[in-house]
């Protein structure tokens, strides 16, 4: 089998359509007879719920219909959205109502739905449905939840406190009693949102005629949103079908379980009519989930050398109101940290706290940003305080390659052994330091400085669990006409999922990509799958895709052999035709093949053959696959405004082995964007009655073109040894790093003033009042 | 109810006549009333730029203005970039050759945004590419494949269609 497509620098099967405006995003999507759906929220971020008169919408012409919770079934409306990932470590699993019943917890809630001929009057409905609130104190700051007689989020729980376990290997404490030297950071990582450009979007329909509910969703996980619905409304689970058309970002807050996907199916049935529903931006900012609000206190020990002895500490996660996710961000964040390290002894004691505020999941990264920040920052500090070069700290702790496969002593967040399987760490960072000419940064540096520019220099490392299972599936069928039919559960948010697949498939069977037809997440296609987050789909689907294709591949050559009448070993499968390689190369194509692997009527089968040309293949990885990288940003610092601009930016990274270089780098630079948002620019403020105050683009800041550099990419390829492919993720890995190196950076450039940063965002404020306290900028401008 | 006012408008070259609600604006009578649904809203709040579209040839947030604004008037949408014959502009092949986009939902404001600046000033350097797009956010690709479509353009001096 030649590998034509995989690993090629492949233009994305995507694209096309997209370029064109025809593109099918769940709002494209027109039924006749649609009612268009508008949520009442709450205003309040802590309330009881009173009271709603919807008398005044329903008087509205053109408003069908008000659902508050009474007008769901019963049942439904008194069960709570599913819990995803229970963990032991939980001491509640709280998530929330599909619609108010009596408990609000956050601003933005759902209490009501006005159903309207259009979205115009059901907005016009909202403002008239009048609802009575008992509003109690909200809890905004999770340092003051954690507080004895703080107010209560969930009075009946009696407690804010969600979980508080330690993650820990060896013996810490003796590590830190016979330290030489000990550094401790207070660290803190702002809250923000996943805000794909496009928010979220519903359409459901039931069909009375076959007793299908149909529902289309901006979502990254279709069957698990079918598993959701149907769970709360008592369905059969095969008579939901849910889609994910088009969808215009994912990065996280998309895999969400919410209230408004069950909400509308439900309103579908009982009204019998399409209902949509397209969330506005304003409700992106209240009601899509959040993530990275996290407190760290973290101290390293380290011999006069440098070397880690040990690291411990504690951190506090803000996990909102509910737990849809349950405590995944900081179980994740806890096991990221000890990175390519050698940590001979670590304890992380963390504690997880309910706030009056959206519930926090994963966002691109999750729990890692927030992880890789803290461990760098101390890495950082014992360079400072023991004079070594940050690179040299780094290299002197560096996990070398010929200790692959390496345990680090905790349980990954996949249940497994944490445990690397492969990477080459020094390699990677010798490789960025090269493109970024760390080398000469300090003659550039002192150059600058002379010209009154600072300009700054941050490296930072991480290691992060991707690909993680249970599985995805995929089919692979050759269809009569030739083409070839691609199926996975796997899906697309602009990822190029269907490219990569292609390529995979188009090698595996000998067709060409154009000859693929796919269809992907779609609950009626394929029995169970699970989509995108942590890295998964290239690893699971891209895994499946092979295996499914290659059996493909020996059933196609099976009937070729038989037709041809040659052995299988001289027939070449291209692009769609078995070819024979002796006499006048004779040739069917797999069509005619697909025909004959159907066999005659009547006519029993050979032993061993298979029915249609078809396979269906669920890869379950072993474990996470871990990749690695490093990331060096450089930076120029106005000291004058605090404004930070991002002037070159380089990533050397291992994401095993890459199977379009075209995406994966689009996946980096992307990530690194996001990363500079968490750096710099994106803070979801909430006032201390845990009131939103950054609802708009104008007040929560999104990188902008002017933001971003292109990003200088290698990519460092020590392939995965537990997957057919070799691939490890790679969405995620350009955000996980970035507010580390840059920050390190904006403190490189300011060290003429000794200022430091043990948090994110650093907006130009900060930087400007850090400077106004040191004691040598006031010098250095007094002399002005 | 309001009353309806009656409005014609020229997209991508083609008349429409509808009876709409003044308060209706011109992105939801594009995406619903005549179902050109390439334009995109990102935030209704005219920040994201997903929604930008030509109006009389001047780049214009669709979302801030109301659809009897537009009545007399031209639109051109992403639906009017490409050749009648389906022949994708320069700039929209730019962008699918530089991984200009991922998941595509900012991409109808990219490709509005870029078509007016390369007509007005064919040849851009980065800088002026980059502060033309800061109108318009994208989520998914850091930036660097849209300024490099527009970066090839410019250099292929291609002129595009569109305009
Ligand atoms: S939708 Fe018009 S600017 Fe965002
Ligand atoms: S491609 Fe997704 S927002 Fe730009």
């Amino acid at each position: 089998m030649g590998a034509k497509q995989f690993g090629a620098r492949v233009k994305r099967l995507e694209d096309p359509a997209l370029l064109v405006g025809s593109g099918q995003y769940t709002d494209d999507i027109k039924l006749p007879g649609t009612l268009h759906a508008a949520f009442v929220r709450s205003p309040h971020a802590a309330a009881t719920l009173r009271g709603i008169d919807v008398d005044a919408a329903l008087a509205l012409p053109g408003v069908r219909a008000v659902f508050t919770a009474k007008d769901l079934p019963p049942a439904m409306s008194k069960m709570r959205m599913p819990q995803l990932v229970p963990n032991a470590a939980m001491q509640t699993i709280r998530t929330q109502h599909c619609l108010v019943v009596d408990e609000i917890c956050h601003v933005g809630q759902a209490v009501a739905v006005v159903l309207a001929d259009s979205q115009y009057i059901a907005e016009d409905g909202v403002d008239r449905v009048q609802v009575d609130y008992d509003v109690r104190q909200a809890v905004n700051d999770v340092r003051d939840a954690v507080k004895p007689g703080s107010p209560l989020v969930h009075p009946d729980l009696g407690s804010n406190i969600v979980a508080a376990s330690p993650m820990a290997y060896g013996d810490v404490d003796a590590a830190f009693a016979n330290a030489k030297h000990v550094f401790t950071e207070h660290i803190w990582q702002h809250r923000g949102g996943g805000n794909a450009l496009e928010a979220r979007a519903i359409l459901a329909n039931y069909d009375l005629m076959n007793d299908m509910l149909t529902v289309w969703s901006a979502t990254q996980v279709p069957h698990t949103t079918r598993r959701m619905i149907a769970e709360l409304m008592g369905r059969n689970l095969d008579q939901i079908r849910v889609i994910a058309p088009d969808v215009g970002g994912g990065f996280g807050p998309k895999a969400t379980m919410y209230c408004e996907d069950t909400v509308i199916a439900q309103i579908a049935m009982q009204l019998r009519r399409p209902i949509k529903w397209t969330e506005d931006r304003r409700e992106h900012f209240l009601c899509a989930t959040q993530e990275r609000d996290q407190y760290w206190d973290v101290s390293i020990a380290v011999d006069d050398d440098g070397r880690i002895i040990g690291v411990r500490g504690h951190l506090l996660h803000d996990s909102g109101a509910y737990l849809p996710w349950g405590i995944i961000m900081p179980y994740i964040a806890a096991t990221t940290m000890p990175g390519p390290y050698v940590i001979p002894a670590y304890r992380l004691d963390m504690t997880v706290v309910f706030t009056n505020k959206v519930p926090t999941t994963p966002v691109r990264g999750a729990g890692r940003p927030q992880a890789v920040f803290a461990m760098e920052r101390l890495m950082d500090r014992v360079a400072r305080e023991l004079k070594l070069d940050p690179s040299e700290v780094r290299r002197r702790n560096f996990i070398q390659p010929e200790q692959m496969p390496y345990p680090v002593g905790l349980v990954f967040r996949d249940g497994k052994p944490l445990v690397y399987d492969s990477g080459d760490y020094p390699k990677c960072q010798e490789a960025a330091l090269k493109l970024s000419r760390y080398q000469d940064f300090k003659p550039r540096q002192a150059e600058a400085l002379e010209q009154g520019r600072y300009i700054g220099i941050g490296i930072a490392n991480y290691v992060e669990g991707t690909g993680l299972g249970p599985f995805e599936g995929v089919t692979v069928r050759v269809l009569p006409n030739g083409k070839v039919r691609v199926i996975t559960g796997a899906t697309n948010q602009g990822q190029g999922t269907r490219t990569t697949l292609s390529q995979i498939v188009a090698d595996a069977v000998g067709c060409s990509m154009e000859d693929i037809v796919m269809t992907l997440g779609d609950t009626a296609a394929i029995a169970n799958g699970l989509g995108a987050f942590a890295s998964r789909q290239a690893v699971n689907a891209g895994s499946s895709a092979r295996i499914a294709g290659l059996e493909v591949r020996k059933q196609i050559l099976r009937v070729a052999a038989r037709s041809l009448g040659v052995p299988e070993e001289q027939i070449d499968l291209e692009d769609g035709w078995a070819i024979s390689r002796s006499g006048n190369r004779q040739s069917i194509s797999f069509g005619r093949l697909s025909f004959a692997s159907q066999g005659m009527p009547g006519f029993s089968m050979e032993p061993g053959d298979s029915v249609g040309l078809e396979h269906t293949a669920f890869y379950m990885p072993p474990q996470a696959a871990y990749c690695s990288g490093t990331h060096v940003a450089e930076v120029e610092v106005d000291v004058g405004t605090g404004a930070v601009k991002v002037v070159n930016y380089v990533v050397a990274h291992d994401c095993g082995t890459v199977i379009n270089p075209l995406i994966v780098d689009g996946q980096v630079q992307g990530g690194v964007a996001h990363g500079i948002g968490n750096a710099l620019l994106e803070w979801m403020q909430y006032d201390e009655n845990a009131q939103p105050i950054t609802v708009t683009f104008a007040d929560y800041l999104m990188p902008m073109a002017t933001d971003v550099p292109d990003c200088v990419i290698e990519h460092v390829e020590t392939p995965c040894p537990l997957n057919p492919i070799g691939a490890k993720g790679a969405g995620e890995g350009g955000t996980i790093p970035a507010a580390a190196a840059i920050i390190a950076a904006v403190e490189n450039a300011l060290s003429p003033f000794a200022v430091f940063f043990a948090d994110t965002p650093l907006v130009p404020e900060r930087i400007v009042s850090a400077l106004t306290t040191a004691n040598a900028y006031r010098r250095r401008h007094a002399q002005k | 109810m309001t009353v309806k006012q009656a409005i014609a408008v020229t997209v991508n070259g083609k008349q429409y006549q509808r009876e709409v609600e003044p308060r209706l604006t011109l992105a939801d009578f594009l995406r619903h009333e005549i179902n050109l649904t390439g334009t995109h809203l990102g935030c209704e709040h005219g920040v994201c730029g997903a929604c930008t579209i030509l109006l009389n040839g001047l780049s214009t947030r669709s979302c801030l203005t109301f659809a009897v604004q537009a009545h007399g008037q031209e639109v051109t949408t992403i639906e009017g970039l490409a050749e009648p014959d389906g022949t994708l502009s320069p700039l929209q092949q730019a962008m699918a050759e530089n991984h200009a986009l991922q998941c595509g939902f900012c991409t109808p404001g990219m490709l509005i945004t870029l078509t007016e600046l390369l007509r007005d000033d064919p040849n851009p350097d980065d800088a002026k590419i980059r502060e033309t797009l800061t109108g318009n956010l994208c989520r998914c690709t850091g930036y660097s494949g849209i300024v490099a479509a527009a970066r090839q353009v410019a250099k292929g001096g291609r002129g595009i269609a569109g305009d």
